[in-house]
């Protein structure tokens, strides 16, 4: 007879271990599932994980562009998992990633077409601070009057969307062209362009802001009395409270350090790969950072692995899609795929499966 | 290491099939090929384009393509694999186009209803889809008995605008007291959304839908409210049998061919083509059988009167919204004026998103 034990501490093992499987179990599903679309699984499978890198045509182009698809994915998902190790669960990344950006791109259009050094600096200060402006409305809510911040961050997003079609289609509209929404390209002004530091890689400023977030993220949590309280706070709220963590405190600094970061990543976007402020900036980086966070165990190393497999699943897709004609919905579902074979291991690493011999009736 | 990169690299000798008489054209669309309406139609012109020419051409399509960076790295991807032609099918990869044309001057690329032209190897192609709106407007205005029009549009650009106006006009000739409900969704394919707008709409007195967002949504909750709707860039007749009066179905077809053609004659330049009902590029899906035999003569004789030109749906004297004259007493719109409308004409009550 199978039997399902608790474990008595989570598996670490498993827990490292998982992920792998996950993308494992995911190529052989999926697999499958190409198959049975008629199409070549081994060809499929390598489009999408081996030749964004390693193809000769396309690598030398896919490889940099790997770095811009999940460096805001991974910037906002540092921040995130910061907050959900202290139970502080930031649902509107999204929202404060637009209003980031809008900060970010207004401060470029106030000083155009004025040169000087000293604007992007001023835009990225401006950026973070619309993130954590946008993030403090849900951390006083949450302190003040006890709203859940779930609920209030995650409806903010919709509201940052408004905000963001008003500003494209009236203030941030570019004058020179008559009767279309959007703003000024940033990328044709170059005091404001966040352009690629070297030729040919991809890496921007954003991917630098990722990684220094990644560093500090990976040093708070283990070496930093900030990094002790929150992970006391997510395992044992009344333990943290009796050893003087002030719940309201962490809240505000848990979405703080998240807005800021999911604003940094808007400004980086919006200046560079995204270009301008348009009513379709925002394509759910904020809410594929979720899963960013979890797929790499909230932990920095781990989440920027999952967020460069999360970005090579996109660009994999796309070129699967071209070359091999799979459907659009095929990949998405394949993305899908690899979130739950994920979860539905995770279950491991809490319980172990036991044969035992038949129950005595 | 090594063995994944020869792997690689075999495999893409393998992908690419390097014979040089094959023109190869790709296609990016903004919503899935699926949602039986604008990339449905885009794409049943891509097939036929496809079996027009048979193994001369090769086609690829990518579904689903944000605008933005996301366009940006799949339409140089195309260029990369060696694509000769790429079509882009939606209004909002205009910077898009232009920032991967400047990269590859030896591919043409042809962005649909766009507006920006900053290379030699780009061409803008649109349709006239006013045109077809005056006609679903003069339907519109007739088969409403509550006298409100439920409006769902998508973005505010003039094409959009301009098709609220056409319609409104056209119904407010044949029924001076119709009024337009409009509702902004701000996307163009979001069934979710197009649904709660159709609902809102009906609530609000709508017993006639007319949509500029490419889901079946509003045509089935049309159907199911039992009122009735116009579908939007295919015939959505199957979606609601009996709220479905007409669509405007675009036929890209002959253009594709028509470009295509010149690109393997090796003879493609740059154009800005807005094509209409006389073109062959848009017509109406078949008539319900609920619009009475007059009024479906009625829409046939403008149909005829625009192709034959005329009749131009926006004809003088109409007024701006604010009031300001626009066009003289028979007076015609310019074309500058349509591509760039942004204003809605006198008695329409909602305001502009601004």
């Amino acid at each position: 007879m199978i039997r399902l034990e608790k474990r008595k501490e989570p598996s670490k093992f498993w827990r490292i271990a998982n992920p792998f499987l996950a993308v494992l179990l995911t190529m052989i599903a999926g697999g499958i599932m190409f198959a049975m679309l008629g199409k070549d699984p081994i060809t499929a499978i390598r489009l999408i994980f081996f030749d964004p890198i390693f193809s000769e045509t396309f690598g030398s182009y896919s490889r940099p562009q790997l770095l811009i698809k999940s460096a805001p994915l991974i910037l906002i998902a540092v921040g995130l998992a910061i907050g959900f190790k202290a139970n502080v669960w930031n649902i509107g990344a999204e929202g404060q990633y637009i209003i980031g950006a809008l900060f970010g791109a207004g401060v470029a259009l106030a000083f155009f077409p004025a040169p000087g050094w000293y604007i992007f600096p001023l835009m990225v200060i401006a950026g973070a601070f619309g993130g954590f402006l946008w993030a403090m409305i849900p951390a006083i809510l949450k302190t003040r009057f006890n709203t859940n911040e779930i609920l209030v961050s995650l409806l903010l997003v919709y509201v940052a969307e408004r905000i963001l079609a008003a500003m494209a289609l009236g203030l941030m509209r570019n004058p020179d062209i008559a009767g279309f929404p959007g703003s000024r390209d940033l990328r044709r002004y170059e005091a404001a362009h966040n352009a690629e530091l070297i030729a040919g890689t991809g890496i921007h400023w954003g991917v630098v802001a990722a990684m220094i977030a990644v560093i500090f993220a990976y040093a708070m949590m283990t070496r930093h009395m900030l990094g002790y309280h929150v992970q006391l706070a997510g395992q044992a709220p009344r333990a943290a409270r009796f050893g003087g963590v002030s719940p309201a405190r962490l809240v505000v600094i848990c979405l703080g350090i998240s807005g800021a970061l999911a604003g940094l990543a808007g400004m980086f976007e919006v200046s560079g790969p995204g270009g301008q402020v348009r009513i379709e900036f925002a394509s759910g980086y904020g809410f594929t950072a979720i899963i960013v966070a979890f797929l790499g165990r909230l932990n920095p190393i781990g989440i920027v692995l999952a967020g460069l497999l999360l970005g090579l699943t996109y660009i994999g897709g796309e070129l699967g899609q071209m070359m091999l004609q799979l459907p659009g919905a095929a990949i998405q579902v394949f993305q899908g795929m690899l979130l739950f074979f994920l979860l539905a291991l995770d279950f491991q690493t809490n319980y172990r499966i036991r044969l035992t011999q038949g129950a005595r009736i | 290491m090594k063995k994944l990169l020869t792997a690689a690299a075999l495999s893409v000798t393998m992908a690419i099939p390097a014979v040089a008489d094959t023109t190869k054209v790709g296609f990016i669309y903004i919503g899935p090929v699926g949602d039986f309406g604008w990339t449905a139609g885009h794409d049943r012109a891509r097939a036929e384009m496809a079996e027009h020419f048979g193994d001369a051409v090769e086609t690829t399509i990518v579904e689903n393509v944000d605008y933005g960076a996301d366009a940006e790295r799949v339409m140089t991807q195309m260029a990369i694999s060696g694509t000769d032609v790429i079509f882009a099918a939606s209004f909002g990869y205009g910077p898009d186009v232009n920032v991967v044309a400047g990269r590859f001057p030896n591919v043409a690329f042809q962005h649909a209803t766009g507006y920006i032209q900053d290379h030699p190897n780009v061409s803008l192609y649109d349709a006239r889809f006013y045109e077809g709106r005056a006609v679903l407007g003069h339907i519109a205005g007739k088969m409403t008995e509550t006298n409100t029009i439920g409006y769902i549009a998508s973005y505010p650009i003039p094409a959009v605008i301009a098709g609220i106006n056409s319609a409104y006009l056209h119904a407010k000739a044949v029924n001076p007291d119709v009024q337009f409900r409009i509702i902004w969704t701000y996307s163009w394919f979001d069934p979710a959304l197009e649904a709660d707008a159709a609902e809102t709409l009906i609530e609000q007195g709508a017993d006639v839908i007319m949509q500029h967002t490419d889901s079946t949504a509003a045509v089935r909750v049309a159907e199911d409210a039992g009122v009735m709707a116009f579908g939007q860039a295919s015939d959505m007749t199957q979606f609601g049998p009996n709220a479905h009066l007409s669509a405007i179905v675009d036929r890209w077809a002959p253009y594709y061919i028509n470009r295509v053609q010149a690109v393997i004659d090796g003879t493609w330049e740059a154009q800005n083509s807005w094509l209409g009902f006389a073109d062959g590029i848009i017509e109406m899906a078949p008539w319900n059988d609920r619009i009475p035999a007059e009024l479906q003569e009625e829409a046939d004789g403008l149909i005829a009167a625009i192709v034959a030109g005329e009749y131009h749906p926006f004809t003088g004297p109409i007024n701006k919204q604010d009031g300001t004259p626009w066009l003289a007493e028979g007076e015609t719109a310019p074309d500058v004026d349509l591509a760039t409308m942004n204003f809605y004409v006198e008695g329409i009550t909602a305001e502009l998103p601004n």
